[in-house]
């Protein structure tokens, strides 16, 4: 680990994606996520990357499906319209159990909706990055540094399980500023590829990279082997932080950039004596339903801080069984929620659990 | 350590920099620290303003919403903001610009005219650093040993021959 500087989220993400060994970049430009395609077009071609604009999204995130294909790290990332754009793309990634990296910083919508912080594309990310049944390993940062972090881990476990990842991130992580530091290239995990479609030689047979199956099937085949393969993720790979959470009994579950404020609300909620904590899913999906399971035995209520109209709320529900009441905590279309409006669901949630 | 600060103006005059600046100093006095930028259409030669927060834990939200100082570099960023400063927080106002005096009594006001004395001094487009000066005598977020340090971080290499002008606005606003 070297020295700390300040890097603005897009940036570091940037940097933590080329040290990981990402040399491919596919992208088109959209606010709040810039900087992050602006620093990549200033890096790449000086590490013997490739940076390329595409014409589209769409365009882009099938450059992506082709580097993937040929056994490269690579990745595209975009904010919430233009990811939608990729969604096809991710869809036909999945389906070919290709690995790639998709970055989402979130902004309001629907539609073109703003260009100011949400997290509004939680359902999209999680329950339906595009059509068919698949799933994408989505990573939830809440820290510049974390970003960082997670790059690392995004790659590798795409590669590990042979899937796309998402980092989801928001507009507030995208262009704030705080410490990093970045950890040495060396640690780089990589993986054999040995069905890349890279060039035969005269070596092998040939590999072909598809999601096409015309025999029923043998489509279903395909389904259910990687479900089994989505089981096992689902098993072993949650991830998620706790914030003074052992003797709580108001459970505030709440990721990214809210993540942050509600630990404010929960530190001064404490202050007053209520016992709330924070359970932060770092991953998404796997959505980290061991925990909230374990927590629903002794907390009084849980709520849902988010930057969208109540969409985590329904993976709460579910992974306690709805045993416990969840309160929702929301502000939407690029508004931040205050420590105080947190606070106040806090105090609801521990008075009014029926 | 808590603070909380709001620094806001035109774009072009630094707001971002100054900003920048003290998330540095924070940083190299081994605090916590968070910078956040207004982004859009209005860093395109309309308001700009950043959130920045230098505390001893780690920082949670860092939107400033109670603001323990601002800084407003023209008249439209102290009307928007000053209600967000804390009863005992500080307003820095750059009096050449505003004329408006700040409206509360629950506050600390210094009136710097930064625009004047940049302009009378040879320091054309560094008011931001003349009232980075007051500021970090006032408030104390930058020990004096640091600042040229900071300051070398935070100009862009290609811009060092700034740091001498930078440095002798930030030693101006100090002295008032």
């Amino acid at each position: 680990m070297g020295e700390k500087f300040l890097m603005k989220g897009n940036e570091a993400l940037g940097e933590a994606a080329i040290l990981a060994g990402c040399r491919n970049f596919f992208g088109y430009p959209i606010t709040p996520q810039t900087e992050l395609a602006a620093y990549m077009a200033k890096k790449l071609p000086k590490v013997g990357g490739v940076f390329l604009q595409a014409e589209s999204e769409v365009a882009a995130i099938n450059m992506v499906y082709g580097a993937s294909a040929a056994g490269k790290r690579v990745m595209t990332s975009s904010s919430s319209p233009g990811v939608s754009l990729k969604s096809e793309g991710m869809s036909y990634l999945a389906g070919s159990d290709l690995p790639a990296l998709i970055v989402n910083v979130q902004r309001g919508g629907p539609g073109l909706g703003g260009i100011q912080p949400a997290q509004s594309d939680y359902f999209q990310a999680t329950h339906g990055p595009g059509h068919g049944d698949f799933r994408l390993l989505v990573f939830a940062p809440s820290t510049v540094q974390e970003v960082v972090d997670m790059v690392f881990l995004a790659f590798e476990k795409a590669d590990e399980y042979r899937m796309p990842s998402m980092i989801l991130a928001d507009g507030i992580l995208g262009q704030m500023m705080e410490p990093v530091e970045f950890p040495e290239s060396a640690h780089v995990k990589t993986f054999e590829k040995p069905w890349a479609t890279n060039g035969m030689q005269g070596k092998r047979k040939k590999n072909i990279v598809n999601s096409l199956y015309l025999q029923p099937d043998e489509l279903e085949r395909e389904n259910f082997k990687r479900f089994e393969r989505y089981q096992k993720i689902c098993d072993t790979e949650q991830r998620w932080e706790e914030f003074m959470l052992d003797d709580a009994e108001v459970v505030v579950v709440a990721y990214g950039a809210s993540a942050r404020i509600a630990k404010n609300a929960i530190r001064a909620a404490r202050e007053k004596g209520i016992r709330a904590g924070l359970v932060r899913p770092i991953t998404l999906w796997p959505f980290p339903e061991k925990i909230l399971r374990e927590k629903a035995k002794t907390a009084k209520a849980f709520v849902s801080v988010e930057l969208s109209m109540g969409q985590m709320i329904n993976d709460i529900r579910l992974a306690i069984e709805c045993t416990k009441p969840v309160y929702l905590c929301n502000r939407v279309g690029g508004m931040v929620m205050t420590p105080d409006e947190i606070e106040a669901v806090i105090v609801k949630a521990q008075g009014g659990a029926k | 350590m808590n603070q909380q600060i709001i620094i806001a103006g035109f774009g072009g005059q630094g707001v971002l920099f100054t900003g920048k600046f003290m998330a540095y100093a924070g940083l190299y006095q081994g605090y916590e620290v968070s910078w956040l930028p207004s982004y859009g259409p209005e860093m395109r030669g309309g308001t700009a303003n950043c959130n920045v927060v230098i505390s001893d834990q780690p920082v949670g939200s860092p939107i400033v919403i109670n603001a323990t100082s601002l800084i407003a570099m023209n008249a439209p960023s102290l009307e928007k903001f000053e209600a967000s400063v804390v009863p005992g927080g500080k307003i820095f106002v750059d009096s050449t610009l505003i004329t408006a005096k700040v409206s509360r009594a629950d506050v600390e006001a210094f009136y710097v005219p930064a625009t004047q004395l940049a302009g009378d001094n040879g320091l054309k487009g560094l008011s931001n650093m003349i009232m980075l000066g007051k500021f970090i005598k006032e408030t104390g977020i930058c020990e004096a040993a640091l600042i040229e340090k900071t300051l070398k971080k935070v100009v862009p290499p290609k811009k060092a021959e700034l740091i001498e002008k930078n440095m002798q606005a930030i030693q101006m606003g100090y002295k008032l």
